[in-house]
């Protein structure tokens, strides 16, 4: 049993449902080192101390009544801030919804409260989740727990920041072209960006509605499965969502890689400039092998053109999805003379200046005139990515990379350069454009101490293999042992 | 003078009849307490997300079967996207590239001739609220949202019509198809019928189209007529005076009955279409709309052929009778009825049933959209013919009788027996009378005998006012005959 607060969610469960310690006294126990920690690491926005409790105190009698307890109950777990949570703020960082109270729960939200999951507050993310570092939120930079002057990753930093510093062993995220994995990367924990479809987004505040997807993260890869075995599933609200038998996830934690063919993408390996993160990936590789699997050349000619792509096609549904923001019915409202000056003023000031200008290029590309040279063709090439994974799923299992060109970069390292904070994702991007499952997971430090991440991708649906291959890495050279040193 | 011919095409939204709205489970009803439809779907609340009605989607089907538009297996819903208070999401989900319904056609009747006027497209999108401005007594604007999200139609014709009178014709036609397949219930006054015109005029013989007005706002059949009249003259009149017609949104106000600009081409929106993708494409299967072709109910043309083939009307009364699906419901329903108790076939039991609804039950029956109000039921109509068929009353006494089922609410039969009504159809009783009255007149009797045979009517009313105009005319004139020719 690990002390706290590195116990996992299996271990808390385990002690809430035989009663050695009541959801009550480990709530409040997260819920003080929440408080304690949050200063220095601004990965809470919200934290919720009356509905962590009281939620909390009803696993204790629903216990104490000998009733069925869910697979979370009594876990402590920290949301993302752009998902819905009824009763309580949800701001997406953003001032433009900075006072905005929710009157429903994200289905997610629904699936944690029925596990019987605690949910003690809302996460810290670049706003709207258009972000690489954290550094767009509008309230607070979120600090890595490995390096306080290095960037957590983003969008969901506050996220992954929580669970590696042992604020709560779960937390959801949401991944557009990254952003689970790419902050998991950087904060040494694993998260998975399920199947387009496979989780429902209802009550997630959109960013790019082909390509969103809420993830599951935690320290350990048996925990994200399990999480991703709680909030997977077919729900009517959402007309993406995939009508289809969710795996077990847990159980192929168990399953091994003995005969699983990996795909890696040879010249994309050889051209890494960063020594760690080749490393990193190698090590993740012969620890696969090691147990059985065999490593296969694929190759994606066209991922290259994956960041083009992808901020046409994200800042395109963008600029629709957040027109709702107007300042008419919730949320910030700056008056002005007449109609439209109250919308801009409204827009200008309730935006901050990433999501103005992916707003700004969303609305050009559709625009009369360029749509068919700007959103159209990124459509055709994002079909043509798709294809790429298609021929190499013939010949591989899954397709193996790093999450990441380099570590957690330094705080306002990449800010004056969007283009750079871009190419960030170069390695995330393409599996979310295809819509595909993924994870990523540590596979060792670098040697400046910052956790290297490596991603598989799966088929559609196949989230399993990636489960069965994320605990062989894990267990071959992950960072499960490993804390944080810039904490505690 | 140049002499110009008119250019018209029309836009119709049609809010259809189902019950709930396009993308979330609110009620579509009319006349609720603001804001009480409502949900974090059709607010545009953060994270939540459309899913499509698939009746509203059928009955976009329907529409477009009816007429005869190419349905296509394969849609997509498209985002267009423009800020308004009206429109929550600041954009409309509608359908742009691949609508649901292609090509098809409508005919319409002018000066007794036919013409087809072709439909451009069909497709489905979502009713934007409404704004109330200057509720109360403040200069705000309010917005009440229990319209937003209610599925329509929007159809366009192509530019086949030449004259505000066919505009007319198109547009009544329109709507008594809608109305009849149940996709609509034609409440213009309640907005579920809404219009807009895009007019052009052109040298007549000039093949190109001249610059067009689009229309807008023209919410009753009087003023579309009136509107494109307008417009049509006030286009004359600028090229007339040798200026060009600009390419505009006019929109038509009856106060001032006149159009009057709204905005210009340059102030146009760019909508920036795209597929929404919250959405995946609309699938409907060759099956399936094959299915839903043949639940289409009876389409009012058809209808009127085969009631003046199989039912003996002429073609103005099927026409009139056709004007509303509950009356012709109603007509159907009460010959079926009388044909089962009269035992009268088609083409009779059809002209007569339609006669009498036409001169004595339309009076009383009052329509709001789709419904229709009737005094008596087709069953009580199918009664009292039977008993005018079967000698029990004649032609005048049914239209007493039915005045008191409308007033009192009962029976024919009923009425008949409590006010005495029944014709006397007792021979005996009648020949009685009859031998009476043929000696007390001795010398009419002579004149029948000398050949002068149509003293009979003296006879006949003779015993008709004996008997206070109860006896069945038939048997009056039978037993006369006989007792005569026995003389």
């Amino acid at each position: 049993m690990s002390e706290f607060p590195w116990q996992s969610s299996f271990e808390i469960r385990e002690q809430v449902v035989g009663g050695a310690a009541s959801a009550v006294d480990v709530t409040r126990a997260y819920l003080a080192r929440a408080e304690a920690l949050n200063p220095k690491l601004s990965c809470f926005l919200t934290i919720d101390y009356e509905g962590a409790l009281a939620a909390a105190a009803q696993v204790d009698r629903a216990r104490d009544a000998g009733e069925d307890l869910g697979p979370l109950a009594g876990v402590p777990i920290a949301v993302k801030d752009n998902l819905c949570t009824r009763g309580v703020r949800t701001t997406c960082a953003s001032q433009i919804l900075g006072d905005y109270i929710p009157p429903y729960d994200a289905h997610v939200v629904e699936a944690l409260r029925a596990a019987g999951a605690v949910i003690l507050g809302k996460t810290n993310l670049d706003e709207f989740a258009m972000g690489s570092s954290n550094e767009n939120s509008s309230f607070a930079n979120v600090h890595n727990p490995w390096a306080l002057d290095r960037a957590p990753g983003g969008s969901s930093g506050g996220s992954a920041c929580a669970a590696a510093a042992g604020l709560a062993p779960l937390a959801l995220g949401s991944d557009t072209g990254g952003s689970v994995r790419q902050p998991a990367a950087f904060c040494g924990i694993t998260a998975i960006k399920p199947t387009y479809g496979r989780v429902s987004r209802y009550g997630l505040v959109a960013f790019a509605s082909s390509l969103d997807q809420i993830g599951p993260m935690a320290r350990s890869v048996r925990e994200a499965s399990q999480l991703l075995q709680v909030v997977a599933g077919h729900d009517r609200r959402d007309a993406t969502s995939a009508d289809r038998k969710t795996g077990d996830y847990v159980g192929a934690c168990d399953r091994g890689v003995q005969g699983l063919r990996v795909g890696v993408v040879r010249d994309l390996l050889d051209g890494l400039q960063d020594a760690d993160v080749r490393a990193g990936a190698e090590a993740a590789l012969s620890a696969l092998e090691k147990q059985g699997a065999t490593l296969v050349d694929v190759s994606l000619p066209h991922a290259k053109h994956a960041v083009s792509v992808y901020y046409l096609i994200a800042t395109a549904e963008a600029s629709s999805n957040l027109a709702r923001f107007d300042g008419m019915r919730y949320g910030l409202r700056v008056p002005g003379e007449d109609l439209a000056e109250t919308y801009t003023k409204t827009r200008a000031q309730g935006f901050g200046p990433e999501v103005r200008r992916r707003i700004m290029l969303g609305t050009y590309a559709l625009s009369a005139g360029y749509y068919d040279a700007f959103y159209l063709k990124a459509q055709r090439v994002r079909t043509l990515i798709r294809r790429d994974y298609d021929t190499a799923f013939e010949s591989c299992d899954l397709v193996c990379t790093p999450t990441t060109p380099t570590p957690a970069f330094a705080l306002g390292e990449k800010t004056s350069n969007p283009l750079e904070m871009y190419l960030a994702d170069i390695f995330t991007l393409p599996p979310s454009l295809a819509g595909l499952a993924a994870i990523s997971t540590p596979c060792g430090l670098s040697a400046a101490g910052l956790p290297i991440g490596i991603q598989l991708v799966a088929p559609p649906f196949e989230e399993e293999v990636l489960c069965s291959a994320g605990q062989v890495i894990e267990d071959g050279c992950g960072l499960l042992e490993s804390r944080p040193s810039a904490i505690d | 003078m140049t002499a110009y011919e008119p250019v018209i095409g029309l836009e119709v939204h049609a809010q259809m009849r189902s019950r709930t709205k396009l993308f979330c489970g609110c009620p579509t009803d009319y006349g609720a307490p603001p804001n009480e439809h409502t949900c974090p779907v059709c607010l545009a609340l953060p994270g939540a997300l459309p899913v499509p009605n698939a009746k509203a989607i059928e009955l976009a089907v329907q529409a477009g079967l009816a007429l005869e538009c190419d349905v296509a297996s394969h849609s997509v819903f498209a985002r267009k996207n423009y800020f308004y208070p009206d429109l929550p999401k600041g954009y409309q989900i509608s359908q742009f590239e691949l609508p649901l319904n292609g090509k098809g056609h409508l005919d319409i009747e002018v000066d007794g001739e036919t013409k087809r006027i072709g439909i451009t497209r069909i497709h489905v999108e979502e009713d934007a609220a409404k704004n109330i401005h200057g509720a109360g007594s403040s200069a705000v604007t309010v917005v009440d949202f229990n319209r937003g999200g209610t599925p329509l139609v929007e159809i366009v014709s192509d530019p086949d019509l030449r004259s505000a009178e066919e505009a007319e014709a198109y547009l009544r036609k329109l709507r008594d198809l809608l109305m009849f397949i149940g996709v609509n219930d034609g409440n213009l006054e309640e907005g579920s019928f809404r219009c807009d015109a895009n007019v052009s005029i052109r040298p007549v013989g000039q093949e190109e189209f001249g610059t067009r007005a689009e229309l807008k706002n023209i919410n009753s059949f009087r003023f579309v007529k009136k509107a494109i009249e307008h417009e049509i003259a006030r286009q004359e009149g600028v090229l007339q005076n040798g200026g060009t017609v600009v390419q505009e949104t006019r929109t038509w106000s009856e106060g001032q009955g006149k159009t009057i600009s709204m905005r210009s081409k340059e102030e146009a929106h760019d909508y920036r279409y795209f597929p929404d993708p919250d959405l995946p494409p609309v699938a409907v299967t060759e099956e399936r709309i094959e299915e839903l072709r043949a639940s289409l109910p009876e389409l009012p043309a058809a209808k009127r052929l085969r009631w003046q083939k199989d039912l003996g009307l002429t073609e103005y009364d099927a026409g009139v009778l056709s004007g509303h699906p509950e009356v012709a419901k109603y007509f159907e329903e009460a010959t079926r009825l009388f044909v089962e108790q009269s035992g009268k076939k088609g083409q009779d039991a059809g002209k007569k049933v339609g006669n009498f609804v036409q001169a004595e039950v339309l009076r009383h029956v009052t329509t709001n959209g789709l419904e229709a109000l009737f005094p008596v039921a087709p069953s009580a109509i199918a009664e009292l013919l039977a008993c005018v068929e079967d000698g029990t009353i004649n032609g005048k006494i049914a239209k007493k009788v039915f005045a008191s089922m409308v007033e009192t609410g009962t029976t024919p039969k009923a009425i008949i027996d409590a006010q005495g009504l029944a014709q006397v159809t007792d021979t005996g009783a009648i020949e009685e009378e009859v031998r009476r009255i043929l000696e007390a007149s001795p010398s009419q009797v002579a004149q029948y005998k000398e050949g002068k045979t149509n003293v009979i009517g003296y006879f006949v009313g003779q015993v008709m006012k004996a008997t206070k105009g109860a006896a069945n005319p038939k048997a009056v004139n039978e037993i006369l005959r006989r007792l005569l020719d026995e003389q």
